[in-house]
């Protein structure tokens, strides 16, 4: 195992708020990563300790779970399970029922389909015929790349390609085993196809389920082999979503669709400046309305549990509460505008500093410089947080749209005092994520009043308690130098970035030699040939919680870089496409999407009067992302007509997933482009609902190609990768237009 | 009381004439498939059929209802065989799904009304409802898609 730092791409999305202690990630081990061919192909011995088990299930079924290799603490699958082990990943019933189990959220990218993929491709059980439910929280079902139960930073198949497969190819090489015992000849006379083992003489089969039993008394095999990739039969092809039936006739369970007997739901009246606290309330008027129950007071504000979740609103509405609004009632964005300015006065510390950038802007015979600046956005999944919770003398039981299923039951467990493992986590559907459902806030409240009550209780937020209530994509402030030679080249580079840290309160340990990753990612490791090249940051943390942003430091960073460099193009006279490529000849991965992306687009070609394109390129998450954005302005208003992007995120597990990512990562940053603002005035968040936090319509949507890059390559993210080039896409191509450059999101003209 | 039919079946409500018909068909009859998201309708996730037309049911009180014919998602067929829902499936319109009770409701309408929808009818039918994985594309297509199937068969 290599060293546990925290590997530069990985964003463990927000847990506990501070309040766990839990390690960051874990780090990348070897056995993760840096293979070519992302593995596949390859032998894999097992090691030391075998981390694959092998159990059998009553009524003659197999069952198979692991350690990770990475979690050395982590549970190992229970021998002879009445049920499914609650750590296994596979299951094969004596009835040819296959059950794989998914242990990341569900929250719209797809791994309820991608994570399946990769364990029957190996296991070669008939796609048609399986299950999939979702994996409980439990030490087995840690993500290996972020040490915890969570889905974040893209990482899900990067993070389960290898021990999923693992596991596939462990349960085919233990049926064929059984095969071959049953009828006595040799394994490599059996192979394993579609969920049957067949003799290559073609006289004898038998189904998974047949051998099963068998399968179940064998060792765990020494070795197994992985396909490669020339072999797949699953993994690279479009496959359909195993959940769209469920999401096209209402039967996906959602957290907030959670049915319990006796099910109360609840409202909390929080207070909205931040930091505030209720000084005295009456329920009198509240608990007149028909259907309350009870008001309580919570670590949150004031709880209003009812019958249904309109007598819990009426309730609330009915409450009057009067907030000691603490220190930060007077706080505005002007306010933080200005602690950003003098902020970014103060020396910052070095992310980056290649050559000398200060001295080499000192003596530049051209030198340009420029404040960009960014926003604090609201994530605005389309279902509002939630949580239900049943807590009963040694135990608590939770159905929850978590992201952080670790976080969820340290949480539950430090607020009813039980061990984590008698939290039982049900993952529900999540209706988006975006890491704002790594959180636990919601869960916590939840829990108290689960408590409090002594009955299940729905805890639900409405789209106000949303939308003021978020842990916000950081505001930043940036000043950009460069230093340009006679032929417009880039000499020296230097961006300072002021702005509050997301790790500060969620992992303050993990922030190292004063740089926290989340804040200059994006911009630290800008990929372009300059000799002279620093990046610092100064930490100016304020009231407003902060949190994890789909994309995360990259999806402002992007902008601010890729928007910054076309001013440098400009100066120089050179188109800003031709301007990258001379300075990508070391970056093959960003060339290739950027040159693809251009050629799809007709970079260069004559566009319909009153348009414009722009292009940009962008590193996150093991993955590139180029994209071209067509624009016009007009009257005021800019309208992009259409968006072409390149994607190489190495080896694909199901392309029309990636293509649907990558949609719908532009979708989420042409909303923070054009329209996302969160503002702060008397200590509060300004914006309330859809109405004055909008986000992207139908009619505004461009027409999106997308291109995937053929690769062989470990996987790469998906989930984020598609969001940081669009702003800075749009925003040059806005520039082109109109001659002026876009140094502030959102864009107004 | 309140009556009203919901999915082809009688109902007869006791229930507070004011409270909005979401909650009437999420809390007191168990058809969650429709979706509270903002509360104001300006997202569409509660989008249901009234009549036959489309009816933002998180302000919409149950007394306005009364005597009328609500078609929820669960009852827009037996099988997800309608043309809507078959073109979802075909084009894997869904990320998170949370919206798409809303979006095929208000394109199963759209369809009812205007069997050959130009994108402007689409723009002017959907963008109403609002999807936050930016799954647009995907609904504009599986619209004119039902839309050709419905011609075939008619």
């Amino acid at each position: 195992m290599n060293d546990l730092k925290l590997p530069e791409s990985i964003d463990p999305t927000a847990m506990d708020g501070g309040r766990s202690g839990l390690l960051p990630s874990r780090g990348i081990t070897p056995s993760m990563e840096g293979r070519s061919a992302g593995n596949a192909g390859a032998v894999f011995r097992q090691e030391r300790r075998h981390f694959l088990k092998v159990s059998a299930v009553a009524g003659g079924g197999l069952l198979i779970g692991f350690h990770l290799p990475l979690a050395n603490r982590a549970g190992v699958a229970e021998a002879a399970a009445k049920d499914f082990a609650p750590n296994a990943w596979i299951r094969i019933d004596a009835d040819d029922t296959v059950t794989l189990r998914v242990a990341s959220s569900e929250m719209g990218q797809g791994v309820y389909t991608a994570i399946p993929m990769l364990l029957a491709e190996e296991l070669e059980c008939d796609w048609a015929r399986i299950k999939v439910e979702m994996a409980p929280a439990d030490k087995a079902y840690t993500n290996p790349l972020i040490g915890q139960q969570l889905t974040g930073g893209s990482t899900a198949v990067r993070a389960f390609w290898t021990p999923l497969r693992q596991a596939g190819a462990a349960g085919r090489e233990l049926l064929i085993r059984a095969a071959a015992q049953t009828w006595k000849v040799k394994e490599d006379e059996c192979r394993a196809e579609n969920g049957v083992v067949r003799h290559k003489t073609g006289q004898r089969t038998a189904s998974y389920g047949e051998l099963a039993a068998k399968a179940a008394t064998l060792p765990v095999p020494a070795e197994v082999f992985l396909k490669e990739p020339g072999e797949f039969k699953l993994i690279g092809k479009s496959t359909a979503r195993l959940d769209t039936p469920l999401k096209v006739n209402g039967s996906a369970v959602f957290g907030t669709d959670v049915k319990l007997p006796g099910l109360l739901t609840a409202v909390v009246a929080r207070c909205p400046v931040f930091g505030g606290k209720p000084k005295k309330f009456d329920a009198t008027k509240a608990k007149r309305m028909p259907g309350v129950r009870q008001v309580l007071s919570i670590h949150s504000g004031v709880a209003v549990v009812a019958d249904s979740f309109w007598a819990a609103k009426q309730g609330r509405d009915a409450l009057a509460v009067e907030w000691d609004e603490g220190a930060h009632a007077r706080l505005d964005s002007t306010t933080i505008r200005k602690q950003l300015e003098q902020a970014l006065k103060k020396k910052g510390v070095n992310a980056r500093n290649d050559g000398d950038a200060a001295k080499t802007l000192k003596a530049a015979a051209k030198r340009i410089e420029a404040v960009y600046e960014a926003p604090y956005l609201a994530h605005a999944c389309m279902e509002p947080m939630n949580c239900t919770a049943v807590v009963k003398k040694g135990s608590c039981e939770l159905w929850v749209p978590t992201q952080n299923q670790t976080g969820t039951q340290f949480v539950a467990s430090k607020i009813t005092k039980l061990p984590p493992e008698k939290v039982k986590v049900h993952t529900t559907f999540l209706g988006g994520g975006f890491g704002r459902r790594g959180e636990q806030d919601f869960v916590a409240e939840a829990v108290q009043l689960a408590m409090a009550t002594g009955a299940p209780v729905k805890l639900m937020w409405t789209r106000e308690d949303d939308l003021q209530h978020d842990y916000y994509r950081p505001a930043t402030l940036n000043r950009l130098s460069a230093a340009l030679d006679q032929d417009g080249k880039p000499l020296a580079w230097r961006h300072e970035i002021a702005g509050g840290s997301i790790f500060n309160r969620v992992f303050p340990s993990s922030i190292k030699n004063g740089i926290d990753n989340t804040s200059v990612e994006g911009a630290a490791n800008l990929p372009y040939a300059i000799p002279n090249l620093q990046v610092t940051w100064v930490m100016e943390n304020g009231a407003v919680p902060l949190g994890f942003w789909r994309s995360v430091g990259s999806s402002q960073n992007a902008y601010i870089t890729e928007c910054f460099l076309d001013e440098l193009a400009a100066a120089a006279g050179k188109d800003p496409y031709e301007y990258r490529r001379a300075l990508l000849a070391k970056h093959p991965r960003h060339l290739g999407v950027l040159e693809l992306a251009a050629q799809k687009a007709g970079w260069g070609t004559p566009l319909p009067s009153g348009r414009a394109r722009g292009i940009a390129v962008a590193e996150s998450f093991g993955s590139y992302c180029a994209q071209v954005a067509e624009v016009s302005v007009e009257s005021g208003q800019v309208r992009v007509h259409r968006v072409v992007c390149a994607i190489d995120c190495g080896l694909v597990v199901n392309p029309d997933t990636v293509v649907a990512q990558m949609e719908s990562g532009i979708v989420y940053g042409l909303t923070a482009a054009l329209k996302g603002e969160i503002t702060i005035k008397n200590g509060r968040v300004e914006q309330g609902n859809f109405n004055d936090y909008p986000l992207l319509r139908l009619d505004e949507m461009p027409d999106i190609d997308v291109h995937i890059v053929k690769s062989s390559e470990h996987p790469g993210g998906v989930g984020e990768p598609g969001t940081p080039p669009i702003a800075p896409a749009v925003a040059n191509a806005v520039f082109a237009a109109t001659g002026k450059p876009v140094r502030k999101l959102p864009i107004r003209i | 009381m309140i009556s009203l039919s919901v999915n082809g079946e009688a109902r007869d409500l006791e229930v507070d004439p004011a409270t909005p018909l979401l909650w009437v068909l999420r809390d007191t009859l168990g058809l969650t498939g429709t979706k509270y998201s903002c509360g104001i309708a300006v997202c569409g996730a509660c989008t249901v059929h009234v009549d036959g037309a489309p009816v933002r049911a998180c302000v919409t009180p149950l007394s306005a209802v009364a005597g009328k014919s609500i078609t929820t998602i669960e009852g827009l067929s037996t099988d997800s065989s309608h043309p809507v829902q078959r073109a979802w499936l075909a084009l894997d319109v869904p990320q998170c799904g949370y919206c798409q009770s809303g979006q095929i409701m208000a394109a199963a309408a759209l369809l009812a009304n205007n069997p050959k929808p130009s994108d402007a009818d689409i723009d002017q039918a959907m963008s109403g409802v609002l999807c936050r994985c930016g799954t647009y594309s995907r609904i504009r297509r599986a619209i004119k898609q039902a839309a050709d199937v419905k011609a075939k068969r008619a």
